[in-house]
């Protein structure tokens, strides 16, 4: 297939408009089927469907190799030195403004991707990436505690539960994330900062505090505090939204609060990495994830709060009412979105390397 | 053997893939790392070679000192537990009767055949709050209660509170022994296979006791393996970071760890490689103490 068929079938899809919205809809398969049938995905780990891959080869023929990484630096550090041939990488908000930056990201031609239309409209046009011109919202959170209502007493909806605990029966039964800016911007919130503070006095501040926290902190955990409270390893620990409302759905007796302080709310982001080898295929996958029927199954799966208003609207109320997937509109008007500090993230790296030599 | 001098082409063919690859697959990218242990951060993280001491200088800043220090301490408890362990184990090995030797060298080394990140989360399995251990410990705890409330003593025993094994540097350091005790057998196995028995017998018939013979005798005999052996745990030990990463506190960060966290979330590339040069140098140093030592020309073991 060469360059000229791709040509003719723009220019077809182009005047296929008055042909009616179903032949539309497969134009775009055909006029990739230049591009060899195969995508490579870089996701987060447990961040899809049971059923999405196998039903996306299905439907379109595209073989899927997916790989995971656990957090968004594994994933920079990766691509850093040039793409090793992803397709589709799924980084968060402040990623997605350093990608940009640095000009790791492919335009997104959003005429292929007409499932856009069911986003909700406050995801429209982020301060990290105006008009979604790279990025397309894929699931958001929150950053709080996961615990155990028979151990903890009262509702832990404060950072001082864990930042200056007085429940002697929680020492040692805590955990934290082993993420910088998220234990240190917790800090910061209690403190009434910004997550995002260039002070080397606040974040000094905050440094003190987490290391006279850490006699009861029992570890530092690699985003896993779920399994932690699930084997009763703590009874508290810090993550992220999702990850503690898949584990409620097993477990009555855990719950999720976001401190009142406010926390850290975040987009992940559905990208193409600069020399991706197969674009075409890409924009199908995004498309094809925000497919309504499609995006309700991921969105019952990992119980992350989805964008997607379509989707939303078609989901039962122990999703849509739930406080652990969609935090209260008080608390969540107090959460930020950690940015991108630029050269002050020294700050937080030497703050972060004290805490864990004290 | 022939000397490489009077054949220099059949030499060659034989050191060549081996220096090729070795050029290629880590002198280059040292190189590279070299390169960057002088460059710098850009604000999003990207690695700008700027040919400045900076990084280095802060790699001796006290707080890296200190982390540096603790992982030698850590490095060093681990290496006198391997040796303890290993030394009884490699001596028995060494003397057990032939058809057993290779099935017991076969025990020590079994572990390798498994990954070591699945290695490392299965002590989390044996070592947590409700783990095998704390469970056996629990069982025991229960019968000898039993036991007792039979004897007529039903509150001598109390409760059971289960141990906090995990996440504390006793768990890194069980795990870095786990880990590394093979590196220290079998290099003491090579040495003691050698050892020649009649100098055993010569000291107990002359007089010596057992442990006489075998800190005058044996040890100074087996000392290359003994040197190998803690020279390859100590040196695999200081660099870990997975196993403090999984098993260790909020105390628990070691050099390894430093690096990682430079290379990932502070993606401070430049100051990984001064950390990560420092590392080496000091590995370096040690190894050259060793060469040294080891100039009387004895083979070393391995």
């Amino acid at each position: 297939m060469s360059d000229n068929f791709f040509k003719f079938m723009t220019r077809r899809r182009f005047l296929g408009a008055s042909a009616g919205v179903a032949a539309l809809q497969f134009i775009p398969y055909e006029a990739w089927s230049a591009e060899e049938k195969q995508l490579n995905v870089y996701n987060w780990d447990t961040y899809i469907g049971e059923t999405t891959l196998p039903n996306f080869t299905k439907q379109t023929g595209i073989k899927v190799q997916y790989d995971l990484f656990g957090d968004n630096e594994e994933m920079f550090a990766k691509l850093k030195a040039g793409n090793p041939g992803y397709d589709i990488i799924v980084p968060t908000d402040y990623m997605v403004e350093d990608m940009l930056t640095l000009d790791m990201l492919e335009t997104l031609d959003h005429s292929k991707l007409p499932n856009m239309s069911h986003l909700d409209k406050a995801f429209l046009n982020p301060a990290y990436d105006p008009g979604l011109k790279h990025s397309l919202p894929y699931m958001w959170g929150t950053m709080g505690y996961g615990y155990r209502k028979s151990k903890v007493k009262g509702t832990p909806d404060s950072w001082s539960h864990i930042l200056e605990n007085k429940d002697p029966s929680l020492s040692k039964r805590m955990s934290l994330l082993s993420d910088q800016r998220a234990v240190l911007g917790g800090a910061l919130k209690y403190l009434g900062y910004s997550m995002n503070s260039h002070s080397a006095t606040e974040i000094g501040k905050a440094r003190d505090l987490v290391i006279s926290a850490k006699k009861d902190i029992l570890t530092f955990a690699e985003d896993n505090g779920q399994d932690l409270l699930v084997s009763g390893e703590v009874d508290l620990c810090l993550e992220w939204s999702g990850d503690i409302a898949a584990v409620m759905a097993d477990d009555s007796d855990l719950n999720y609060v976001v401190p009142k302080e406010g926390s850290n709310v975040w987009v992940d982001n559905l990208c193409i990495p600069k020399g991706a080898p197969h674009p075409g295929n890409a924009h199908t996958f995004i498309n094809f994830l925000h497919d309504v029927e499609v995006h309700m199954e991921i969105a019952n799966t990992i119980y992350f709060a989805t964008p997607n208003a379509s989707a939303k609207a078609k989901m039962s109320a122990d999703y849509t009412e739930n406080p652990a997937v969609f935090a209260p509109a008080d608390v969540l008007s107090r959460c930020e979105a950690i940015l991108s500090v630029g050269d002050d993230a020294r700050l937080y790296d030497e703050a972060w390397t004290a805490v864990q030599a004290a | 053997m022939e000397d490489w001098r009077k054949n220099k082409f059949a030499f060659g063919i034989f050191i060549g893939p081996a220096t090729f690859w070795l050029v290629l697959f880590f002198m280059l990218p040292l190189a590279v790392v070299w390169v960057y242990s002088f460059g710098g951060r850009g604000p999003q993280g990207q690695t700008i070679i700027t040919f400045s001491l900076a990084n280095y200088q802060r790699a001796l800043e006290w707080i890296h000192l200190g982390i540096i220090w603790k992982s030698a301490w850590i490095a060093g408890i681990a290496t006198l537990l391997c040796l303890l362990m290993g030394f009884p184990l490699a001596k028995g090995i060494a003397f057990a009767p032939a058809k057993w030797k290779n099935p017991l060298l076969l025990i020590v080394i079994l572990p390798f055949w498994t990954n070591l990140l699945i290695r490392t989360y299965s002590w989390i399995a044996v070592l947590r709050t409700r783990g095998h251990l704390n469970f056996a410990l629990e069982w025991l705890h229960d019968k000898t209660d039993m036991a007792m409330t039979f004897l007529g003593l039903p509150e001598l025993m109390g409760t059971f509170h289960p141990l906090a094994l995990l996440y504390n540097q006793s768990a890194v350091i069980i795990g870095l022994v786990y880990v590394h005790l093979p590196f220290m057998v079998l290099p003491l196995y090579a040495s003691m296979e050698k050892l020649d028995r009649s100098y055993l017998e010569a000291s107990l018939d002359l007089g010596a006791g057992h442990w006489r013979t075998l800190f005058n005798v044996t040890v100074p005999l087996v000392k290359p393996g003994i040197l190998s052996g803690v020279l390859l745990t100590y040196i695999l030990s200081i660099g870990s970071f997975l196993t403090p990463d999984l098993l260790g506190g909020t105390e628990s960060m070691m050099i390894g760890n430093l690096i990682a966290q430079q290379f990932g979330s502070s993606r401070d590339w430049a100051f990984g490689s001064a950390l990560s040069f420092l590392l080496m140098y000091a590995t370096f140093i040690i190894l050259w103490i060793k060469t040294v030592n080891a100039k009387d020309g004895e083979a070393t073991g391995i």
